[in-house]
């Protein structure tokens, strides 16, 4: 699996340099052969560049993997010197302890939301593509949510959905009275969290969507409007064909952002009733219970999904997106 | 009426209902951090103005009793060597990888590449014990180093810039006689201005609002930044609603400003950022 991933982008980036290679090490045109020491000279600068970010990359992106790999066979718990090899153990039981494996029917309830995010961002790059008053106002009103910072926004709907707070006020002006707890039982407070999800997450969805949107270039749509074609047919015929990659990009992010939510229900919950998601567990086994070998395992199974995950979408779309690598 | 003017209608009651969804719950919260304790003990409601518009005892607490004064400056100690340390690491990586051919070129560009994959929230468990070892835990590096360490977008941001600037400028310094570090100082790095100010927006605002590393990496209470230091209003002010929003307004409205005087980078940044 690795393989293909590796092999794919790598092979895009080399067809896709479009000049010759600039001064290659062995230095042929131009000036006369360079002695021995400038060639090795040469040959060390790029080096010389990459060696702090190489360095940085392989300590904290590769080395964390490779140590939490090893981990997950152990039983280790993070501070005694002692740590004793116990096979897939660790795997097993993330796999068969029940309430170890609901966490991801939490997940769930975010890539439910996502697919409804998406929808939306959807809807609204469609209409803003199109000529509408007040177009950056209301550009800017979506986008901003996906600016602001999480804690503040866990705050912000803790008090919308506190009893008596915003939400019940609302509805109060409707007529509707009710002392629901939204986030009192699992399936309330789960949805709620993911409402908030949407909220913040649906600007950045937005965004993307309208600048693909917009590139797309607009005698098209005037050639379409001759021809007789109506809002439908050009979202049918024109935009989504423009936005496909972008589309794409944006179900990869969805899944692998369902399966990670961490601060927003850490912050407005702390995982309690029932909304508890894989990261929050991860975090609680490592950190609290001081069970790093299953919490390893648990990040590489997670790790697993969307790899595997981004795997499936490449297979799906090939890879024709712009400006990459 | 037509049905262009249904249609017309629709659209328009649609983005009004998408902005009163948006603004109405950060609305309520700017009204309650202006009111007393005693008005929100009353019950009025949520959606009711505060009786004194211009009642700033909330956001005095919230500073003070909330140390929001060393919250903010943690956070732009942090930044400065975070986003500074991002837009030397990327461009030097754009630098090497795109003007010079070298062997493990590809292996470097794949691993690179393959990071990218790797959600940043998975390894902290093994990350932490990696940071301990290196006795940066509960210090004001060790999200220095990570933001440095595992930022990778915006080496490609870097990476797509740099391609557009002719390389006939790289060989003509060369050809007076400056070296790989002279032609990356004088003439890549002053060039590749418009992508660092859109590393540094998005980056800045990324590291302003990251909330779960600093909270596994630095659990003082005096290097709380501003993420972790609202987050603590949770407990001294767990029923004081007022002081809490007053709290949440002061961290968001620097975002605000930055947004409102910086649209257009934004979201472009933001753009480049997610696409890569």
């Amino acid at each position: 699996m690795t393989d293909t991933t590796e092999a794919g982008p790598t092979g895009r980036s080399a067809a896709r340099r479009k000049e010759p290679p600039p001064a290659p090490a062995t230095g042929t045109p131009g000036p006369p052969p360079a002695p021995r020491g400038t060639r090795l000279w040469r040959g060390v600068t790029p080096w010389l560049f990459l060696i702090a970010p190489l360095a940085l990359l392989l300590t904290f992106t590769y080395a964390p993997i490779a140590n939490m790999v090893a981990y997950s066979f152990t039983d280790w718990d993070g501070v005694s010197p002692e740590l004793h090899y116990t096979g897939a153990g660790n795997y097993t039981e993330l796999l068969t302890r029940p309430e170890l494996f609901e966490v991801f029917f939490v997940s769930g309830y975010y890539l439910a939301a996502s697919a409804l995010q998406i929808v939306a961002a959807l809807y609204f790059a469609t209409i803003l593509s199109f000529n509408v008053r007040f177009r950056n106002f209301f550009k800017g009103v979506l986008f901003f949510p996906y600016l602001i910072n999480g804690v503040a926004i866990g705050f912000v709907f803790l008090y919308f959905f506190q009893d008596g707070g915003t939400l019940d006020s609302v509805l109060s002006l409707f007529g509707v009275h009710t002392d629901h707890a939204w986030l009192g039982t699992p399936t309330s407070a789960n949805i709620s969290l993911a409402g908030v999800s949407v909220w913040r997450y649906m600007g950045l969805n937005f965004v993307l969507f309208l600048g693909a949107i917009q590139s797309v270039p607009g005698e098209l749509y005037e050639a379409a409007e001759l021809d007789g074609a109506n809002r439908w047919h050009q979202f049918r015929y024109i935009i989504a064909p423009g936005i496909k990659p972008v589309l794409s990009l944006s179900v990869i992010l969805s899944i692998s952002g369902s399966l990670s939510v961490f601060e927003i229900p850490y912050i407005m919950t702390g995982g309690a009733t029932g909304t508890e998601t894989f990261v929050i567990q991860t975090v609680k086994l490592a950190f609290q219970f001081n069970k790093t070998g299953l919490a390893s395992a648990a990040a590489v199974v997670l790790l697993l999904i969307v790899l595997a995950a981004t795997w499936v979408q490449r297979r799906l779309v090939p890879d024709d997106r712009v400006d990459l690598v | 009426m037509t049905r262009r003017a249904v249609a017309r209608t629709f659209v328009y009651l649609s983005l009004v209902l998408a902005t009163v969804v948006v603004l109405l719950p950060l609305g309520v919260i700017v009204l309650t951090s202006f009111k007393s304790e005693r008005e929100m003990a009353d019950d009025s409601g949520a959606l009711s103005l505060p009786g004194d518009l211009l009642n700033l005892h909330n956001y005095v607490t919230a500073f003070q009793d909330g140390e929001m004064l060393s919250a903010f400056a943690n956070t732009a100690f942090i930044l400065l060597f975070a986003v500074s340390g991002t837009v030397l690491i990327g461009s030097m990586t754009a630098y090497a990888i795109d003007r010079f051919t070298f062997r493990f070129r590809k292996l470097v560009i794949a691993l690179f590449l393959v990071a990218t994959l790797v959600p940043g929230v998975t390894t902290q468990v093994a990350t932490f014990r990696l940071v301990n070892s290196f006795g940066m835990f509960d210090t004001l590096w060790a999200p220095i180093a990570l933001y440095m360490g595992t930022d990778i977008v915006s080496i490609y941001i870097f990476l797509q810039f740099i391609r557009s600037i002719p390389v006939s400028l790289d060989e003509s310094a060369r050809l007076d006689g400056a070296n790989a570090f002279t032609i990356y100082r004088k003439i890549i790095f002053p060039l590749l201005k418009p992508a660092i100010a859109t590393v540094v927006i998005v980056k800045g605002i990324t590291v302003y609002n990251d909330f779960y590393i600093p909270f596994l990496y630095m659990p003082s209470e005096d290097l709380g930044v501003i993420s972790t230091s609202l987050f603590r209003f949770k407990g001294p002010f767990a029923a004081h609603w007022e002081t809490i929003s007053a709290g949440a307004v002061l961290v968001i409205l620097p975002t605000l400003i930055a947004f409102l005087s910086l649209q257009r980078f934004i979201y472009n940044g933001f753009m480049k950022g997610a696409t890569r």
